[in-house]
């Protein structure tokens, strides 16, 4: 007999349980711990940090191995989390001016006050797998120049030094930063909210979006000016107190992309800039991000609208892997009541079509199709 | 490593509750408006009733008795989930039994048995939008709200006609709220429509991904476009309930072997559940007891 | 500044348990919106201070925060009554009508014209403020009929202590629908919603 089925309950908590195993995976070797994956994982965890606006390394972390390495499934977690967090206040604005510098790196000028310095990166590594890995042999230690507390001039300065670039930031002196976060976004966008959602949104989505622009789906001419890594103090005002404390330091990547523009009758020829900011290190992600603002101010320039990247209400309403996984996966939920709408219309419509092919063409029908 | 917090009554803090709770009385005044709210990110995904669940986390007290449906039944995996998680986070009283409901959160279907007075329905919402298939754009969606210019509506109803004879929307068919706003019924069969006009029960309607709230009040006019020469209807089952013989209810299909068997049983569990347990027997029922 | 003598008024008089009685607030609010010129109890354990009556301490309480910038008669906001707001809300008390989202008028006192009011926009009528607005009596005035969304048929409200020209006021706010005020009336512990929706007209003898 037929019997509806039942036991939803039990079948949810078996599949947890399965998926707790596998997670774990084969019992007789160690599990990873959350400082492993903090230490040698690093650019995993950034990842989670940045597109879930959370900083704090160890949850990232145990984000990561929750999620079995699952990128976005780790994000989601992390997000959610941070959700639930209050809010004690808002911190001021980092200036990474005046980073403790562990990369810095520009395309537009062959040496420059401060230098160039290529800190940990995979650019001139070949890609060849490396078997040594396999077994934990021993790694030398870096060798590093010290910068100490030199503070490093941005190219952007420089440019700006000369009235070659535009200004840095636009915004009436009056303006409260918004918060993507607290607020729902109202189309069109202040930069400062685009660039939020931008520094959250996915990182492939931006990367796929930012390389279209690079093939003439709104050319932006791009160099790279500046990309700098390093850590910045966060210090927020305390009104109590009358001034502002540090909190701490946090590591971030800055892009600076400046781009050409060829100036109006008002203004003379000037650089523009496009501008990208990530927890981490994920020099991938800011230039990408630093694209894609340059490609979104095209309104902001007079520039023609004729390119998904440069189309605002596209890019930011479909750049959140966690809405757009969510949504994309919910088509896996049951969706019988509905189908079974569409298989009883269709049915009934290819009656129709039958008896009107034995019959002629109904003269209602032609009517309507007219 | 951090401590992790513990949650709130009902999982939302207090301060997003009450962002919540302005925006419902907001979408209340104005029936059919979607009212734009900071929507949180939930412990579940996106798409999955992270709307209905924060409406529903919002408006719930500790003498509520909350039912959640998903497809009409109490046993489907989400609803089972997203049960659980309001007994866990409000450790609120739960039950299947649709007339002992205080609230009750839907996905897809609205139940059989009629609602009255003491009740809220919450509809989980994927596209708020009725317009948003026609016109993908928020700014011009928002400018034909609120021109109140639903031509476009029309237009595309009517090419369905011409192309295929009917109005080919079988589910989240638009209706036009109070004489005003059209709105998006959620994806319920068409079948539910005419159980929102005039219902006794409060309506509401969260969509989490798309930060939107909407309401319709008890006692609201609630009417599915149309035309005069293809006026609105429902869908019609040929056969009742095989479990219990309903007719009038919205069926499920059920493929029962692989030589084209099927059987056709209501959707509405609860409502199924009773009707056997007061005596009703379906032919399938019939023939099993008499073999 | 708040002198000494108001201390206690000030830091004194929010809920004891803010968590299920804002809860319960909110929900008589719900369902008065959605069942407009019903007579809902509020939970009127709040004691804000003078002039501000128990009811609209409550509603404050329950709705109020720093998002939500709001209106008092110039009796209440040379009280006690702002810093009240402040310390267990952190609602910023503003002058400008058109910025308030809430607007609480105390018994007895005049009640301004309604268009003063943030009406919301064509685009965005949410945007509009909710006056809550403290009198005598939800009944025993003046009957009323009222209609529309969620009245079964109609329903018939005396309130005491409305200003002479309400009814003007109230058709003139009907007439920009969408756009519009909410109003909350509120007497001792009871309240009755009349959300924007809802059509009014004297009753004939």
């Amino acid at each position: 007999m037929y019997v509806a089925v039942k036991g939803g309950e039990a079948a949810i908590a078996n599949a947890h349980r399965l998926l707790a195993d596998r997670r774990r995976g084969d019992r007789s070797l160690p599990a990873i711990s959350i400082a492993q994956i903090v230490a040698q994982l690093g650019l995993a965890v950034d990842r989670v940090m940045a597109e879930a606006s959370l900083y704090d390394r160890s949850l990232a972390a145990l984000a990561v191995t929750q999620a079995r390495g699952d990128m976005i499934e780790a994000i989601f977690i992390l997000r959610a989390y941070r959700t639930t967090l209050p809010r004690f206040g808002y911190a001021q604005p980092v200036d990474t001016a005046d980073m403790k510098i562990e990369r810095r790196v520009s395309a537009t000028y062959k040496d420059l006050p401060g230098g160039q310095l290529l800190g940990p990166t995979f650019d001139y590594t070949h890609r060849l797998l490396d078997p040594s890995l396999l077994e934990d042999g021993p790694v030398d230690e870096p060798e590093q120049k010290d910068v100490g507390d030199a503070v490093t001039m941005r190219v952007s300065e420089i440019l700006a030094g000369e009235g070659l670039i535009e200004p840095d930031g636009m915004l009436p002196e009056d303006h409260v930063p918004g918060d993507i976060t607290r607020e729902p976004l109202e189309f069109p966008l202040n930069r400062d909210l685009r660039l939020q959602a931008l520094a959250r949104g996915d990182e492939g989505f931006l990367l796929a979006l930012a390389y279209s622009t690079q093939r003439g789906y709104a050319r932006t001419h791009p160099f790279a000016g500046e990309i700098r890594i390093g850590e910045v103090e966060v210090e927020m005002d305390i009104p109590e107190l009358g001034f502002a404390v540090s909190l701490g330091r946090i590591r971030v990547t800055e892009c600076q992309m400046v781009n050409q523009f060829s100036g109006s009758a008002k203004q003379p020829p000037q650089f523009t800039r496009g501008y990208g900011l990530v927890f981490g290190q994920s020099e991938r992600k800011a230039m990408a991000m630093a694209l894609v603002d340059r490609a979104l101010r095209a309104q902001e320039f007079g520039e023609d609208i004729v390119a998904p990247a440069q189309d605002e209400e596209f890019v930011i309403s479909h750049s959140d892997n966690v809405q757009a996984t969510g949504f994309v996966e919910h088509l896996k939920l049951p969706h019988y009541v509905d189908f079974q709408a569409e298989l009883d219309l269709v049915r009934r419509m290819r009656r129709e079509h039958v008896a009107a092919k034995s019959q002629g063409p109904k003269p209602d029908m032609k009517e309507a199709a007219e | 490593m951090t401590d992790l917090a513990t949650y709130n009554f009902a999982y939302l803090d207090e301060q997003t509750k009450r962002m919540i709770r302005r925006a419902i009385l907001k979408a209340i005044a104005i029936p059919g408006y979607q009212v734009p709210f900071a929507s949180r990110e939930m412990p579940m995904p996106y798409g999955w009733g992270t709307g209905g669940v924060q409406v529903t986390a919002a408006i719930l007290g500790p003498d509520d008795v909350l039912k959640v449906i998903d497809q009409g039944a109490d046993d489907t995996t989400n609803a089972v989930s997203i049960r659980a998680f309001f007994q866990k986070v409000a450790n609120v009283a739960v039950t299947t039994k649709t007339k002992d409901a205080t609230i009750i959160q839907t996905r897809h279907r609205i139940p059989e048995e009629k609602l009255g007075e003491g009740q809220t329905l919450v509809y989980q919402v994927p596209i708020p939008e009725p317009l948003r298939f026609l016109e993908p754009r928020e700014t011009e969606t928002r400018k034909m709200h609120a021109l109140e210019e639903y031509g476009l509506m029309h237009v595309k109803l009517y090419e369905d006609i011409a192309r295929n004879g009917h109005i080919a929307t079988t589910y989240a068919y638009p209706v036009k709220v109070e004489g005003r706003y059209v709105m998006d019924p959620s994806p319920t069969p068409k079948f539910d429509n005419p159980k929102m006009h005039m219902s006794d029960a409060l309506q509401l309607f969260g969509a989490g991904r798309e930060k939107r709230i909407y309401a319709v009040p008890p006692h609201t006019q609630v009417v599915s476009l149309d035309f005069e020469d293809h006026p609105f209807e429902i869908q019609h089952f040929d056969k009742p309930c095989a479990l219990c013989g309903a007719e009038q209810v919205y069926l499920d299909e059920v493929v029962l072997d692989d030589r084209g068997g099927r059987m056709f049983v209501c959707s509405d569990t609860d409502h199924c559940e009773d009707r056997r347990a007061h005596g009703h027997v379906g032919h399938l029922l019939a023939q099993e007891a008499a073999e | 500044m708040v002198e000494v003598q108001d201390a206690n008024a000030v830091y004194a008089g929010a809920f004891d348990n803010p968590v299920f009685q804002s809860q319960a607030v909110f929900r008589a609010l719900m369902d008065g919106m959605a069942r407009p010129g019903t007579v809902v109890a509020i939970d009127a354990s709040a004691v804000p201070p003078e002039p501000m009556g128990r009811g609209a301490g409550a509603i404050a309480l329950t709705l109020c925060d720093t998002d939500t910038p709001a209106w008092l008669t110039q009796t209440q906001a040379q009280s006690a009554v702002p810093a009240w707001l402040a310390f267990h809300t952190g609602a910023p008390v503003t002058d400008v009508k058109p910025e308030a989202r809430f607007a609480f008028v105390e018994a007895g006192a005049m009640v301004p014209g309604f268009n003063q009011f943030a009406l919301g926009t064509q685009d965005y009528p949410d945007r509009s403020t909710t006056l809550v607005i403290e009198i005598a009596a939800l009944s025993g005035g003046p009957a009323m009929i009222g209609a529309g969304p969620g009245i079964k048929g109609e329903v018939e409200i005396s309130p005491v202590g409305l200003p002479d020209i309400f009814l003007t006021l109230w058709n003139e706010n009907r007439s920009v629908f969408p756009r519009g005020v909410d109003l909350v009336l509120v007497a001792g512990d009871a309240a009755l919603c009349l959300p924007r929706t809802v059509k009014l007209r004297r009753k004939e003898a």
